[in-house]
């Protein structure tokens, strides 16, 4: 389905991850962060930019490996995105949430 | 004479063993298969264990009867592989390899989070991924007298990803037969946003939850188990009471991996998804749980990899290109309890869909729906793993690429 951010037409899933990342855009993601009721900091968009490098070098993104990858501790990964910090870091950077096979 | 080594008699190791002799001359290559255990268990059957499904007989065998004749099966624990000196260390001897096969597997570890292999570990801290969890867990089942269960699953990715929602399942059908049901609280505790993540499968499974009365809490990353308190705790610090604690703990590929500094973070060796040779070494290929690649940690894709791998192999030698063409092809029962059960069948790029399946528009198996014919699939699968996919016989009818024909897309 397609939703319209900030004047742009975007394509997204049901619950309203991106299916194509190269519509992304950084007034897109400021604008997915409101609706979760979340400002953008600079910590922010650092922790954005090394989620879409991982999940675009094919590597899965698991709490786990957050945890070990030195670049956040994961109180401050909650801190950030309160509740469910995964499914909406990776929303807001416009990358797949972490899925199951079904 | 040249040395084809395969590490690990699991059920990728077995079938790349059954496949390649055959197709190699015996006058030019040796094929040597290493594993330190004597026991090949059916994993699959570890799900029926717990609830008195199945014995102990009808999940082992004796891993030797299933390696060819031919083919050297040497029970060592592996140290170490040197992949720039094309050789693997094993406890008391060094074997050289102009090709190896790495089928070593995923394996729990509890120990990634804190307090889960605590002093409760087995006693009302369970898993039921190893034979020994499983028998723990079916003895503490024959004598449990209710109060909350919950069936949790640390993080992905996990062997069988399916595997703890079916436990949830049968064991709702467990206690409604041992007229305990309402003595009984089950939860599903998830890290994923919900128990079905894929659209269709959420669209077309969300009632089933409902419908036995499974709680579910999702986003829940676990940090530890309190086990003064019988709880989970997240890093979030939300917390949920247990009586029982049945969970998924963290897989990671087997240690030799790290030992030789050949994994990921999950010590998985980077695999080319499409080729399965090693990203690394291009004399390496890897197959089964031990790769990175984004398919299900199933037996059904290793026995679909281990085609394509058996060819790219002869290809291999022969200097020609390798064939790109393994697609994810995963397919899977799923029990749903009551002698009910699904069937996905589906690859990296298409999820499980509705349909029918061998035949298109006949079946008899039927797709992401509940059948007692499904059921029946699964309970006959134990006899074809023994008798034809560790032997690397093609199963009738299923090719190694998914096929969308008889399955609904949009």
């Amino acid at each position: 389905m397609t939703t319209t951010i900030s004047g742009t037409e975007i394509n997204v899933t049901e619950d309203g991850y991106l299916t194509d990342f190269s519509q992304w855009t950084p007034e897109i993601a400021k604008e997915l962060a409101k609706n979760e009721e979340i400002e953008l900091t600079d910590r922010h968009w650092e922790i954005i930019k090394w989620i879409q490098d991982r999940v675009n070098a094919g590597e899965a993104l698991s709490i786990r490996g957050i945890k070990k990858s030195g670049v956040l501790d994961i109180k401050e990964f909650y801190a950030l995105f309160p509740g469910g910090p995964l499914k909406l870091s990776t929303k807001i950077a416009g990358v797949p949430k972490p899925k199951s096979c079904i | 004479m040249k040395n084809l080594v395969i590490l690990g008699a699991g059920t990728a190791g077995t079938m790349m063993a059954n496949h390649l002799r055959p197709k190699l001359s015996k006058d030019l290559w040796n094929i040597s298969i290493v594993d330190q255990y004597k026991t090949h268990y059916y994993q699959p059957g570890f799900l029926f264990l717990p609830f008195d499904t199945y014995t102990e007989e009808q999940v082992k065998k004796v891993g030797k009867k299933f390696i060819p004749k031919g083919v050297n099966y040497i029970q060592k624990k592996i140290e170490q592989i040197f992949p720039k000196e094309n050789k693997v260390q094993l406890e008391d001897e060094t074997l050289s390899y102009d090709i190896l096969i790495i089928a070593t597997g995923s394996k729990i570890a509890p120990e990634e989070v804190e307090g889960m292999k605590g002093k409760n570990w087995h006693k009302n801290v369970f898993d039921f991924y190893t034979y020994e969890g499983a028998l723990a867990l079916r003895n503490k089942l024959r004598e449990w007298e209710g109060g909350k269960l919950l069936v949790h699953l640390t993080e992905m990715p996990i062997k069988c990803p399916v595997a703890p929602l079916e436990f949830a399942f049968l064991a709702d059908s467990f206690f409604i037969k041992k007229g305990m049901r309402d003595k009984v609280e089950i939860s599903y505790v998830t890290p994923l946003s919900g128990a079905f993540t894929k659209e269709k499968s959420a669209a077309t499974l969300g009632y089933l939850l409902e419908e036995k009365n499974i709680k579910l809490e999702t986003d829940f990353a676990i940090e530890r188990v309190d086990n003064e308190n019988n709880k989970i705790v997240d890093y979030g610090e939300r917390a949920i009471d247990f009586d029982l604690l049945v969970t998924i703990p963290t897989n990671m590929g087997d240690d030799v991996i790290a030992r030789s500094g050949m994994g990921d973070d999950l010590n998985f060796v980077p695999t080319h998804e499409n080729s399965l040779q090693s990203k690394d070494h291009e004399n390496v290929f890897v197959i089964g749980d031990a790769t990175n690649v984004p398919a299900s940690k199933a037996g059904s894709v290793a026995h679909f990899e281990s085609e394509t791998l058996t060819d790219n192999i002869l290809l291999y030698i022969d200097g020609k290109p390798l064939k790109e063409e393994f697609d994810g092809h995963a397919n899977c029962f799923i029990e749903t309890g009551k002698n009910k059960a699904l069937l996905i069948d589906f690859n990296y790029k298409q999820e499980p869909v509705e349909g029918t399946f061998p035949f298109p528009g006949i079946g008899p198996l039927k797709l992401l729906k509940e059948s007692v014919f499904n059921h029946w699939g699964k309970l006959a699968f134990r006899w074809i793993y023994w008798n034809m996919l560790l032997k690397g016989i093609s199963i009738p009818f299923v090719s190694r690429n998914m096929t969308t024909a008889g399955k609904k897309l949009d």
